[in-house]
């Protein structure tokens, strides 16, 4: 290792830089879209308690099916940690099975959310028109974009899905479950903070 | 030690490995290679192409729109073969149009050119060259982030081609005349065209951002820590962190209009009558929106500076050849721009009704980002002060900078006192301030880098010469340009107003508008030197020499073409700062990061022994100290 080096007649043992300090790339930048995704409802949260503020604003009841969309992403989240669990051990039976609990949970969670949108026009809360209010316009899009979001969350879910069902997920290759684990409990976490920030502002 | 480089290495680079792979067993073929290429340099290049192809036409349409102010009586027919309809009957350009090439200037010399084009291509060229990795961290993300922006310029572009016109509500897009497709012809399809534009660009930002902050965080190449990273590379980190955070709210805001817009919802209208016809859109504001629009524009502003500041950091020192002064107060102070470039962004607001007791807070604010600008510009200058300083076109174009940010930066402080800037608002002088500060400022540090980079990036020189009269037109021309503006906004002229004869105010202002104007062609004439300039050389240039300019950093390092993955062989490996010009008792007046200290103890200072003497604990080395 420590070679020889021959300059102008000087003789030394060349010091030894020092490794920079790393991580993943692709893990990290995982978290670097995460703080974009943030910053993007951080705009919403602000625009949303700016507006709120400004009076004129339709005071309403969130619809209650919130509550049961809200119970299906924690055990989503719960069954997605389950299928970390189970691949970083090499359970692969396990690992399958765990993985579709939790695509057919996050598939749930955007019908219930939907329901919550019926609800809504039930009661003639709307995005856009005449009889719109900022109030249910600002519900609809911050909803809309978490599904957005989970959308991209599910297609990303399916393709470790299919490469587990290839076996290329186990506890020596769990880059990508590590990656999908933690994108999956952030839109978790990123609707609980949601359903907080309406139930008090709402 | 080796195994553990070793290790880290394939994980970083378990994606690109597949790719090299391919490499090694057959040519890529062109398309691989020139158009969806994931090579950083390649990239680069393509940015570059694209941002100076904007950059003509955006100067076009200003030079448009400046035939109008400067010469309002005169009859334009002879644009008709151009410009068809937007010319009328009378041989006048038409109002409306006028609107949107202010609108298309502003955009894409903010967008299009100073961001993608010189973040665009400076980050991706020498964020990896510099720090010494063989590419981005996601070659895949970084080609896509390419042609995101080429297909937000495809839209931008096609725009100009509509019946309607493209967007006419100004750069800031500012509701109701954004929101209201009935407001003006650009506000209906070419507005939409705009944010499906904006939109893919964006989204083209982001993940240009993402690979440049993963690469210099985590692809340095050994003992390239951050104390050692050339300030070029400090800023292009720092303004991609400003677009990670300043951006998705952009999108937001976007988001938002489109809803008005489409979806007939009232985020940002309310009570309005257009042509004596209520609208039913209740309970807006189109206040939220500025509030939306500056938290991205002011970090924006930064966005498109910091890149030229950092370009010209390096240029200064290597060409005067003395260290740059300062280097850690130049970080710090890029940093505090950093942070207060998200807490200045309503001394755009002042005139909108705010209490001005807010007013007085955001004016203190925005008067403290004047402190590290001014550290900035004090470095610059001592560090050129009793140099050695070589006169090349980038030179020449760095100082050019450092010149403007200082004329800008003053009357930036006179406008950001909330007092004086109900005088100034939405005048002229503003429009003197931002050209100044940034756009001139901006655009010669992406002059710069061009003339500075040009060598490493196409393996020829460009003709000094041809460089120099560039310069000194550019350099004459701006001030001639902007600087009579001042005086116009003062006496309170509006800007973004198609006449200024139609006032009696403003009527004595007829001659000074007509120099403005021939200023302004010359100006944008000279620029043809630089692009016939540019395009020979490419082809016809000098042979480069693998380091033109006795530099210091590692780029300089790689073949004089370098090939996908930069170096042949090993990585570089970083032994001391980027800055180590002249020396005292060094043998030639830079040396390059990579020499160790132990090649040259004749000029090593105290503390850099004992850092030496860290590292090694043979006592034979001691004693040849
Ligand atoms: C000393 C530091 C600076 C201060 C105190 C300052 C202050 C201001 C203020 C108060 C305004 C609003 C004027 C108005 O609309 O009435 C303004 C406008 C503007 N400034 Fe600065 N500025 C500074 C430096 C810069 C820099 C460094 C840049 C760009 C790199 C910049 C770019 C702009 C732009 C683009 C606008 C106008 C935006 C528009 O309305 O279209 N400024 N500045
Ligand atoms: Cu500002």
């Amino acid at each position: 290792m420590s070679q020889k080096i021959e300059i102008s007649g000087y003789n030394a043992i060349p010091e030894e830089p020092q490794e920079t300090l790393s991580m993943n790339p692709k893990k990290f930048a995982l978290w670097l879209f995460i703080v974009s995704i943030i910053m993007i409802f951080a705009a919403m949260s602000s625009a949303y308690i700016v507006r709120k503020g400004d009076g004129n604003w339709l005071e309403f009841e969130l619809p209650q099916v919130f509550w049961t969309s809200s119970v299906i992403i924690l055990l989503s989240s719960i069954t997605m940690q389950w299928a970390h669990h189970s691949a970083k051990k090499d359970n692969l039976g396990m690992l399958k099975i765990s993985m579709v609990i939790t695509f057919l949970l996050g598939v749930a969670f955007i019908i219930a959310q939907y329901m919550g949108w019926q609800d809504l026009q039930h009661r003639q809360i709307w995005l856009g028109g005449a009889t719109s209010n900022p109030a249910g316009s600002f519900l609809y899009i911050m909803t809309g974009l978490h599904i957005f979001h989970l959308v991209t969350g599910i297609v990303f879910l399916l393709l470790v899905l299919i490469a587990t069902f290839r076996d290329e997920i186990h506890a020596k290759a769990m880059n990508r479950m590590d990656m999908c684990t933690t994108y999956w409990h952030f839109l978790d976490f990123l609707w609980v903070y949601l359903f907080i920030f309406l139930l008090i502002n709402h | 030690m080796a195994t553990a480089n070793l290790d880290i290495h394939d994980g970083a680079h378990a994606h690109s490995h597949d790719h090299d792979h391919e490499h090694e067993h057959h040519e890529l073929g062109f398309i691989r290679s020139y158009v969806f290429s994931e090579d950083h340099k390649v990239i680069a290049k393509q940015y570059l192409i694209t941002g100076l192809i904007w950059a003509f036409i955006g100067g076009f349409l200003s030079i448009l729109f400046r035939i109008q102010l400067g010469f309002p009586e005169a009859k334009l027919f002879w644009l008709k073969p151009l410009l068809g309809g937007w010319i009328d009957d009378s041989g006048k350009l038409d109002a409306n149009f006028y609107l949107a090439l202010v609108t298309m200037h502003g955009t894409i010399m903010v967008f299009f050119v100073l961001t993608a084009g010189l973040s665009g291509t400076f980050s991706n060229y020498l964020i990896p060259l510099q720090v010494g990795a063989r590419d981005m961290a996601s070659g895949f993300m970084n080609m896509l982030s390419f042609w995101f922006f080429f297909l937000s310029s495809v839209l931008m572009f096609g725009s100009l081609f509509l019946s309607t016109g493209p967007a006419g509500g100004g750069w800031t897009v500012y509701p109701p005349l954004s929101a209201v497709k009935t407001a003006n012809p650009g506000s209906e399809m070419g507005m939409t065209l705009w944010l499906v534009s904006m939109a893919f660009f964006i989204v083209s930002q982001l993940l240009g951002g993402v690979n440049y902050v993963t690469t210099v965080i985590n692809l340095r190449t050994r003992g390239m820590s951050f104390s050692r990273l050339p300030l070029t590379v400090w800023a292009f980190f720092i303004t991609a962190i400003i677009g990670l955070l300043s951006f998705p709210v952009l999108f937001s805001a976007a988001l938002l209009l489109i809803f008005d817009r489409e979806f007939h919802t009232s985020f940002f209208l309310s009570d309005l009558y257009v042509a004596g016809q209520a609208l039913d859109n209740r309970g807006g504001s189109p206040i939220l929106f500025q509030h939306l629009f500056w938290f991205l524009g002011h970090p924006e502003v930064y966005i498109v500076l910091l890149p030229a500041l950092g370009i010209t950091s390096e240029i200064i020192a290597t060409n005067s050849r003395k260290p740059i002064f300062g280097y850690r107060a130049m970080i710090v102070s890029m940093l505090a721009i950093m942070v207060l470039s998200f807490i200045v962004w309503a001394h755009h607001m002042f005139v909108t009704g705010m209490n001005p007791f807010l007013g007085s807070i955001f004016m203190f604010l925005t008067l403290i980002i004047a402190v590290p600008s001014a550290v900035k510009a004090f470095n610059y200058i001592t560090t050129l002060w009793r140099g050695n300083i070589v006169f090349t076109p980038a030179m020449l174009f760095s100082i050019g900078l450092v010149s403007l940010f200082i004329s800008g930066g003053l009357t930036g402080v006179a406008l950001g006192n909330s007092a004086i800037d109900i005088q100034l608002h939405d005048t002229y002088f503003v429009v003197a301030h931002f050209h100044l500060v940034m756009g001139s400022a901006s655009f010669f540090g992406m002059m710069a880098g061009v003339y500075h980079w040009f060598p490493k990036m196409f393996g020829r020189m460009m003709d000094e010469k041809l460089g120099y009269v560039h310069f000194w037109m550019t350099f004459i021309g701006v001030y001639m340009v902007f600087f009579p503006m001042h005086y116009i906004g003062i006496a309170g002229f509006p800007r973004r107003y198609y006449s200024f004869t139609n006032f009696d105010f403003s009527k004595s202002f007829t001659d000074l508008n007509m120099f403005i104007s021939i200023a302004a062609i010359v100006t944008f004439s000279s620029q043809l030197i630089f692009a016939f300039n540019f395009f020979y050389s490419i082809f016809k240039g000098r042979k480069a020499p693998q380091n033109p300019w006795h530099s210091t950093t590692l780029e300089w390092t790689a073949p004089v073409n370098p090939g996908h993955g930069n170096w042949v062989g090993e990585i570089p490996t970083v032994y001391r700062w980027p800055y180590d010009y002249s020396k005292p008792g060094a043998q030639e007046d830079f040396i390059p990061q990579t020499v160790p200290y132990a090649a040259t103890p004749e000029s090593n200072l105290p503390h850099e022994i004992d850092d030496e003497e860290l590292y090694t604990d043979t006592p034979e080395v001691k004693s040849a100290h």
